[in-house]
């Protein structure tokens, strides 16, 4: 049964939104003449415009979704994969990674890994991110499907291919600079139809010092119950926490992760593309007060039997996503109803069009130009970022079939991620600071972390070894599993790179000038006074992150 | 082209508008069905808060340009 039933007001304000992101499309599409405007927006944004379009692309609505109901289950630890799982790495984006990303000018992630080194690691990196971009496409487009005709009733299938096609409407006319702009507008449309939901729960509760009065004492801290697995929710420790989510997975994702990063890219100039990140990250910390707020208050309202709440079920199983839509549901009368459903709608597309913006960029530049047509005209280019486009989407529908069809897929897509951006910042991260890493180095490194993290996956999914071996603890939930996976493959990766550049021929220092610090001269900003530099504003996130973990402790 | 900041500014007065609007018919014809805290009216006052918003954001940025 849905939870929510929209009326011709709320039908009116979803009609609306689809309409304008098309027509952007189309009146941006007479401002994108080449290449450099369709991949990266011209080149031209300012560090708002990009830093809000970087955390928007991360912020699809099935984090939303699944987070509120994560908090459900585990309570504030699910705060970690917003503070410590997210912050330290983007601001070290910013401020030490961003010089090299930026001021080579290349086009993508995999565009440094060819600089840097050389084309065999290029390449193997581009096909992974394109297979796991179109994987998280697909499987992102499935559960959008699956949430609107759970909680809105709509079909599945006219729900995806309106999605989809809208989507691949907006991109094909002017690639990363209407994705970016949309998702701007997605930005405030998720936070301007999900902050009343909080705001009204927390008074329906009576406060939010009344909020943590009323939860178990387990389910209000941070750090205070990971010194032993078995005494928080999650089951995992300090030490997975801080390894496997905090270093690795949240490393691996906010820095090499070409989805988020191509936001920086498109920055108008080097102090922009830094501070990218960082004016990012902000906004990234407050995100806890839609969903954490959201989880803890249904949470409240299911354990009090005259709340009439209840989480939906799907026979014996508890369906946890529920949370946010059955919380519109209870507040929102008819026109906030249609803007709650606008704002999953535009969290699912914002990630969506991240994905295949991403995609067509190193389809065609590191797969395409690198090794199909590397004399290709940027006539030639642009046509093909937009055929890529479509293929995209018609790829990411058809892996959305697919998941239907095996929805045990849906598990694999965190491990995804630790397959392909785990180890790949062990490479990234020996490239940018250590000048001797060689190229066999980065490239056999690269593909045993790859392998080792899969192999790790399927050892543990089929029970071929206990996963007490990896998680180094008697107990471990799922997500610990993900966090210590992480961690291994990292590591391995790390170690198979130094060992194998021990033995094998360095690149000569000349070439790597620009790319590797130490090697690179550090322009120091000298014209700016120090309270408008990214390390300022570094510095102030920073501080705001230990104020949270440690009120929160 | 027109700043980024207009678009989201006239998305945001569309949508207030037309919530708005819905919350007003609504005092005068109130709906069979009521939610938790209608009596707050939160539909007006959202509607009014993104209608300001999204005025504001137009008027700053009515004559902005991006190259």
């Amino acid at each position: 049964m849905a939870a929510l039933g929209l009326g011709a007001v709320d039908w009116l304000v979803v009609v609306i939104y689809f309409a304008f992101i098309i027509w952007l499309g189309f009146y941006l599409k007479r401002f994108t003449k080449t290449q450099e405007d369709f991949f990266l927006a011209g080149r031209k944004n300012s560090a708002w415009v990009a830093g809000l379009a970087f955390l928007s692309a991360n912020l699809g609505a099935l984090e939303l979704l699944g987070m509120a109901g994560n908090t459900f289950k585990y309570g504030m630890y699910v705060a970690h994969f917003y503070w410590i799982g997210a912050i330290p790495a983007m601001i070290f984006l910013g401020l030490y990674m961003m010089p090299f990303y930026y001021s080579s000018r290349i086009h993508s992630v995999p565009g440094y890994l060819k600089l840097r080194f050389d084309e065999k690691t290029r390449i193997l990196n581009a096909i992974a991110f394109g297979i796991m971009t179109l994987l998280v496409s697909g499987i992102n487009l499935y559960a959008m499907a699956l949430v609107l005709h759970t909680f809105v009733g709509w079909n599945w299938d006219v729900s995806m291919w309106i999605s989809a096609m809208a989507v691949a409407v907006y991109i094909t006319m002017s690639g990363l600079l209407s994705a970016i702009f949309t998702e701007i507008i997605q930005f405030f449309l998720i936070w301007f139809g999900l902050f009343l939901v909080a705001v009204l729960g927390i008074v329906e509760i009576g406060g939010i010092d009344e909020i943590f009065a009323r939860i178990p004492p387990s389910f209000a801290t941070l750090w205070s119950t990971s010194g032993d697995a078995s005494l928080n929710g999650m089951l995992v420790t300090w030490a997975g926490i801080v390894l496997g989510l905090g270093f690795v997975l949240s490393f691996g994702y906010w820095t090499t992760d070409f989805l988020v990063v191509q936001r920086a890219f498109s920055a108008r100039d080097l102090r922009a593309a830094r501070m990218t990140p960082i004016i990012a990250s902000f906004f990234k910390m407050a995100v806890p007060f839609l969903v954490i707020m959201t989880g803890l208050v249904a949470l409240i309202l299911a354990d009090d039997p005259g709340s009439g709440f209840a989480l939906l079920r799907d026979g014996e199983q508890v369906n946890y996503d529920s949370v946010l839509p059955l919380l519109i549901q209870r507040y929102y009368p008819t026109g906030l109803i249609g803007l709650g459903v606008t704002a999953l709608l535009a969290a699912f597309m914002a990630g969506q069009a991240g994905n295949v913006s991403a995609f067509n960029t190193v389809w065609t530049y590191d797969i395409y130009r690198a090794l199909i047509n590397p004399k290709a005209s940027d006539a030639t280019l642009l046509w093909m970022g937009r055929v890529t486009t479509v293929v995209g989407i018609l790829l990411s529908v058809m892996t959305a079939y697919w998941a239907k069809g095996f929805p045990s897929i849906m598990d694999y897509m965190q491990a995804i991620f630790s397959w392909v951006n785990a180890p790949l910042f062990a490479t990234m991260l020996l490239g940018m600071f250590v000048v001797w890493i060689t190229p066999n180095g980065a490239f056999w490194g690269l593909l045993a972390g790859m392998g080792s993290s899969f192999s790790l996956f399927m050892a543990v999914k089929f029970q071929w070894i206990n996963p007490a071996t990896i998680t180094l603890s008697p107990v471990a939930s799922d997500m610990a599993a993900n966090f210590w996976r992480a961690w291994w493959a990292w590591l391995i990766c790390f170690a198979v790179t130094i060992l194998v550049s021990v033995f094998t021929r360095k690149r000569p220092r000349t070439e790597l000038v620009g790319l590797v610090k130490g090697l690179t001269a550090e322009k120091a900003a000298q014209t700016i006074p120090f309270l408008r530099t990214p390390e300022f504003y570094g510095i102030v996130s920073i501080i705001i992150l230990i104020v949270l973990n440690v009120y929160f402790w | 082209m027109k700043s980024i900041w207009f678009f989201v500014g006239l998305l945001l007065t569309i949508m207030g508008a037309i919530i708005t609007a819905s919350a007003v018919y609504s005092l005068f014809h109130p709906p069979v069905q009521t939610k938790i805290f209608s009596d707050l009216h939160p539909d007006l006052w959202w509607g009014i808060i993104m209608l300001f918003f999204g005025l504001v954001f137009v008027f700053m940025n009515r004559r902005s340009r991006v190259s």
